[in-house]
């Protein structure tokens, strides 16, 4: 159980830094599409006996490959190039799981996790993850932020647009990558969006978006646990549904304190009180 | 050196072209007033000088350079800056955002970054809410915002696409305020807006109507017969 929190742990700090992106930028069907590219490669390797994270890391680049392949050759809109490949390896990584003997647990463990039955080797595989995504967050932090506004502002900051858009679906695809024996490819949206949804509703920079993020997540994993310990409830869905829910009651708390006008309180100090950060 | 050169330059989208055969050379400390109606090529010709679409035909250089190469030094504001509603930034993250071009990846910011920032935002009157969201505030403080933003580039061209808009008549006297100090100290401005008043101080003015109607000192190029062919009606004498 210990185990289990300190990956949960691990999975919410590491989906908050990717997470607060794909809000930002509005990922979140890219996101869900990554999650479910993955199913196929992590389906082969289990078949074939290789490690799921080499057949997740392979999925995510079929499908962030076909993504841009598709859009750019094709002429689709992006959503459609998505929605086909999404649905596609989707349907692949079922077909292939159903050539397991065990295909109902096969395809409950790779859509809904395990993380109870998570190892010390797979925290060690988490907390590399969890570095890796902090590492290109923090290098790649100024070009994330202008494409978070906008595509033009970021090329002519001097970024290239298309690079760093390709370095931020990478760290999507290795928190997916990461997650997927925690919360399950089903899930793990979840986990990316509702911890930063809930961040960005009382952030004023990105720092404290992922902070709060962090928390909602983390905190979102013990009470998960704590509910799926008691009530004999699925591990994965438990975390992902308490953070929905921790979102909604936050935005429902934020609106009332909104129409009442608590939120007035930083206008009334018009003046520069906090080190400019650039 | 000119500042910016093009000559029979074709501007547009994919291969449909928007405005043909545009010429023009532009001195440090020049301003050019790009009017038209909406559609016209005002924004197509921005876009193209600040590197965002590829020139269709002809040649076209920004201080010596191909569009899109020097950040540092050409500034760009977009005629609908985005101000995302999910963005958790504030005024002064969304201006110190006009400061990343020169400190790339790695680089630190200094206080002189800070100090630039800090200036930017008191020249368009936007200090006063330095810290509040930008999500909260009007579609005016928004435009403020992100002018202030293009300011802080501190680059030496300055691309506008209606920098009026949203603004209040103050905000129009200021906006104007801003270009005569940034002439001043030797930056070339292009600006595009709906507005014949703001070509009274240029040096060129361009009348667009997916063509060049007119170009040249603005006596020359606000002649009525070309301001009938362009909105098709003439300035009250």
């Amino acid at each position: 159980m210990r185990l289990a929190l300190f990956g949960g742990i691990l999975v919410a700090c590491t989906c908050a830094i990717a997470g607060t992106f794909v809000v930002l930028r509005g990922l979140a069907f890219v996101g869900d599409a990554l999650a479910h590219g993955v199913l196929p490669g992590i389906a082969t390797a289990m078949l074939l006996g290789f490690s799921g994270i080499l057949g997740a890391a392979v999925g995510a680049a079929v499908m962030m490959g076909g993504v841009s392949i598709v859009t750019r050759k094709f002429r689709l809109s992006g959503d459609t190039a998505i929605g086909l490949l999404f649905v596609g390896m989707l349907a692949l990584g079922v077909m292939i799981t159903s050539r397991s003997t065990s295909f109902v647990g096969d395809l409950a463990r790779i859509l809904f996790g395990e993380l109870l039955g998570i190892t010390s080797t797979d925290l060690a595989w988490q907390f590399i993850a969890l570095v890796i995504v902090g590492l290109i967050a923090f290098v790649g932090r100024r070009p994330f932020l202008l494409l978070s506004v906008d595509d033009g502002l970021a090329r002519t900051s001097g970024f290239s647009a298309r690079l760093f858009h390709n370095v931020m679906l990478t760290m999507v695809a290795i928190t997916v990558i990461a997650s997927f024996q925690t919360v399950g490819t089903l899930l793990v949206l979840g986990m990316l969006i509702a911890p930063a949804a809930t961040g960005s509703l009382f952030a004023r920079r990105i720092e404290s978006m992922m902070l709060i993020a962090a928390l909602v997540g983390s905190l979102s994993t013990y009470i998960g646990l704590l509910l799926s310990y008691h009530y004999d409830l699925a591990a994965g869905a438990s975390i992902v549904l308490t953070a929905v829910v921790i979102f909604a009651v936050s935005a429902t708390a934020n609106e009332i304190r909104k129409s009442r006008g608590h939120d007035h309180h930083d206008h009334e100090h018009p003046h520069i009180h906090g080190e400019i950060h650039v | 050196m000119t500042s910016i050169h093009a000559s029979f330059l074709s501007v547009g989208y994919g291969k449909r072209p928007v405005v043909d055969n545009i010429s023009l050379d532009m001195q440090p400390g020049e301003l050019l007033v790009l009017i038209g109606t909406n559609g016209s090529g005002k924004s197509t010709l921005l876009k193209t000088l600040a590197g965002l679409i590829n020139p269709m035909h002809g040649e076209v250089t920004l201080l010596g350079s191909t569009p899109g190469q020097l950040p540092t030094q050409v500034a760009y504001l977009p005629q609908h800056p985005v101000s995302s509603h999910t963005l958790p930034l504030c005024v002064q993250d969304v201006v110190a955002m006009g400061r990343f071009a020169h400190l790339g990846l790695f680089k630190r910011s200094t206080d002189a970054d800070r100090q630039i920032v800090l200036e930017s935002m008191k020249r368009t009157g936007i200090d006063s809410q330095a810290n509040d969201p930008i999500r909260d505030l009007s579609g005016g403080q928004q435009q403020r915002t992100h002018l202030a933003q293009v300011l802080a580039r501190q680059a030496e061209v300055l691309l506008l696409d209606e920098p009026t808009a949203g603004l209040d008549l103050n905000g129009r006297k200021a906006v104007a305020d801003l270009i005569a100090t940034e002439r001043a100290r030797g930056v070339t401005v292009v600006l595009a807006t709906h507005e014949l008043a703001d070509a009274e101080s240029a040096d060129l003015v361009m009348l667009l109507a997916q063509r060049v109607v007119s170009l040249g000192a603005p006596v020359e190029a606000l002649r009525d017969e070309y301001l009938r062919e362009c909105f098709g009606f003439t300035q009250p004498h």
